[in-house]
């Protein structure tokens, strides 16, 4: 019993531990997604988390030390973020013809995205700092952050709800799609990047490469429109 | 591998120095996209060492936002009683995104496809 106990208290403080569950557990979840048939609600990063959280939560192991072992995946973002210049490369013969279609898709998403957030919180009578903190929602996460500081809001809610807008997005837009009857894959991978950044952009790459190609397009133009749209557009509406 | 690896991070820290070096509101990681973009028209070459390790990234892309979400668990009580209402403006915004930017995509589709 001794030795286990040791054995625990000196796994439980490596890096290694947490960096394979979480390996673990995004295996796990894919699997069960392509056992289920990959439906959209099986989304892998909210099927990964939903593996993890009761295994944290049952260790009380404190997110700090989890995050010790999955820095090193999140640190993957970074470069992640980079690869997505290859599928834009491979696109850029569409994307030059399809240009008007890009900038325009981009500023009226990201003005709704952000407009119908302000308005619908205002609706619910949410506190100002809690407005301040949903309006860059759509943006990637490192920018949201940014702005949310900028204008008064709490970057800690920020994360949150970026991520939840993210699954949201990433869960949604699929059944959204086939829907309207929507086939044109670089709409709808556009679609889904500007409303929910990087994990829109993960499920649209499981779904067409081309989708993946233009939600990396959305998610990068939205990142730099985002953080200068979004402070104006709360200077007016929120007076 | 590592050759694509040590490209991905090369331009990283380049988009993160320039990013940061002229306080531009853009991540590290985007200009560093656009850096490997103008690489790639420079040097087509590029994008046959990139490819399979492109590839694999590029796939599990979910895989590198479960750190993150699982913080979002363990940080759910900051939402606290405006939970629902918070809920309500997430899943509506996002759809009300989604439709504008796929409806106002495929209006203007038509135009420019002409010049090819």
């Amino acid at each position: 019993m001794g030795d286990m106990a040791a054995l625990w208290s000196y796994l439980s403080t490596e890096p290694l531990l947490w960096l394979t569950a979480t390996l673990l557990a995004y295996l796990a979840a894919a699997q069960l997604a392509r056992a289920l048939g990959t439906p959209p609600w099986a989304n892998p990063v909210l099927m990964a988390v939903l593996i993890l959280a009761p295994v944290l939560w049952a260790t009380s192991t404190p997110y700090a030390t989890y995050f010790e072992g999955a820095q090193f995946i999140h640190f993957l973002l970074g470069p992640a973020t980079v690869a997505l210049a290859l599928p834009l490369y491979d696109n850029l013969p569409t994307i030059r013809k399809t240009v008007l279609p890009i900038v325009a898709a981009l500023l009226v998403g990201s003005v709704v995205a952000a407009v119908s957030a302000i308005g619908l919180a205002r609706a619910f009578g949410l506190a100002p700092a809690v407005i301040l903190s949903l309006a860059p929602k759509s943006t990637t996460a490192p920018v949201a952050l940014g702005i949310a500081e900028a204008i008064g809001g709490l970057p800690s809610l920020t994360a949150v709800l970026v991520i939840l807008t993210g699954i949201v997005g990433a869960v949604t837009v699929t059944p959204l799609m086939n829907a309207l009857r929507i086939t044109d894959w670089r709409a709808r991978g556009f679609a889904v990047g500007v409303a929910a950044h990087g994990i829109g952009t993960a499920r649209a790459f499981q779904v067409h490469p081309q989708a993946g190609a233009y939600a990396g397009i959305a998610l990068a133009l939205n990142a730099v429109l985002t953080s200068l749209l979004v402070p104006l557009l709360v200077r007016v509406l929120l007076p | 591998m590592v050759l694509s690896l040590a490209i991905l991070l090369s331009c990283q820290l380049l988009g993160e120095g320039v990013a940061r070096g002229l306080n531009l509101p853009v991540p590290g990681p985007v200009l560093g996209m656009a850096m490997l973009l103008v690489g790639l028209r420079l040097i087509p070459q590029l994008a046959l060492v990139l490819r399979p390790t492109v590839a694999v990234v590029l796939a599990n892309l979910s895989l590198m936002f479960v750190p993150a979400g699982v913080g979002v668990v363990g940080n759910l009580s900051i939402l606290s009683s405006d939970w629902l209402a918070l809920s309500v403006v997430l899943v509506v915004s996002t759809l009300a995104a989604m439709l504008a930017t796929v409806g106002t995509f495929l209006a203007l589709r038509r135009w420019g496809q002409g010049d090819s």
